[in-house]
């Protein structure tokens, strides 16, 4: 599986995806600059968190008109994947690619700390390895991760089962002290219509070896892996 | 052409930005502060043939890029006619 990491002016958490991609599940991986637009070679594309072309005018919106952003239109359309973490989400949602916006935390604050978050959506190709239910932990870092998508649109959200992930108890109860940015119902992951498309403010690729206190990332990475076995991407190449 | 675009956070969504200054202006002793919601403002000298042409263009701009009409309302209005005139 060949993967894509994306470089903006302004993303920090490339070299770690990079990494964790090349080191951790040993995947064939490069970096894509902004503005390239030719995504032909890849099978998914991941958008890192950072602080995109410095956050200016809102956190993801200039890079969500970048050239590689345009372009993923047409990748997904032809079947490839794409994860955004973090920044890598605002810049989904502002590029239209996911529903819904990321706002200035509630609580004002810059949050780094751990999450635990509910597994929703089971049948999505980055999470069909996890179990309904089942409690991840993984950290967030962000001050503007506050999930906001008005009264139509989350109901059609909830409808497609486009919410994946919930900011939750470690029992994973669903309740308002769990919840570090004031996003709309706790809602940390969604997905597009297809399931191609994955956005989440947590990060994945910060909890994907033991050394970093904690694999549950890594589940999204395998998840993704099998999903390929599956669907014939790694007998094409 | 110059115009001016103000962009707000549509009434009802909540803004925690303008809520701090509101706190810290109480603070002060602005007591009399009874509500206050911060935008943005952004000048734009856009090369059009007609008022009507520049507005279009503008408008094009905050639908594309300025504005994220999910969360913002914006307007576009005219700069004066005084800053307009040459120097």
């Amino acid at each position: 599986m060949r993967f894509g990491v994306v470089v903006f002016p302004g993303t920090w958490s490339d070299c770690d995806f990079h990494y964790v991609i090349s080191e951790v599940i040993r995947q064939p991986v490069k970096y894509v600059w902004h503005r390239d637009r030719n995504l032909a070679d890849l099978d998914c594309v991941v958008l890192p968190g950072g602080f995109s072309y410095g956050d200016y005018l809102r956190a993801g919106a200039v890079a969500g008109k970048s050239p590689v952003v345009e372009a993923l239109r047409e990748f997904v359309a032809n079947g490839g994947y794409v994860l955004g973490s973090c920044n890598g989400f605002q810049i989904l949602c502002e590029a239209g690619l996911l529903p819904g916006v990321l706002m200035r935390n509630e609580c004002l604050q810059y949050r780094c700390q751990s999450t635990n978050l509910l597994v929703e959506n089971v049948e999505t190709p980055f999470t069909r390895g996890l179990r309904a239910g089942q409690v991840l932990t993984m950290p967030i870092s962000h001050g503007e991760g506050k999930y906001y998508a008005d009264a139509p649109t989350l109901a059609a959200l909830k409808a497609r089962q486009g919410i994946v992930f919930r900011y939750a108890t470690v029992e994973g109860q669903v309740v308002k002290a769990a919840n570090p940015n004031g996003s709309v119902e706790n809602i940390a992951g969604v997905v597009n219509e297809t399931g191609a498309v994955l956005g989440l403010m947590p990060h994945p690729e910060r909890a994907a070896e033991t050394a970093m206190g904690g694999t549950d990332g890594l589940l999204l990475f395998q998840s993704l892996l099998g999903t390929l076995v599956e669907d014939g991407t790694f007998l094409k190449r | 052409m110059k115009l001016r675009v103000l962009i707000r956070l549509k009434p009802g969504i909540l803004d925690v930005q303008g809520a701090a200054v509101q706190r810290a202006l109480a603070g002060l002793g602005f007591a009399d502060l009874r509500d206050l919601r911060v935008g943005k403002l952004i000048e734009i000298d856009v090369d059009a043939a007609t008022p009507g042409a520049a507005r279009q263009r503008v408008d094009e701009m905050c639908r594309k890029l300025l504005a994220n009409t999910i969360l913002e309302d914006y307007t576009i209005e005219a700069i004066e006619a005084e800053r307009l005139a040459p120097r």
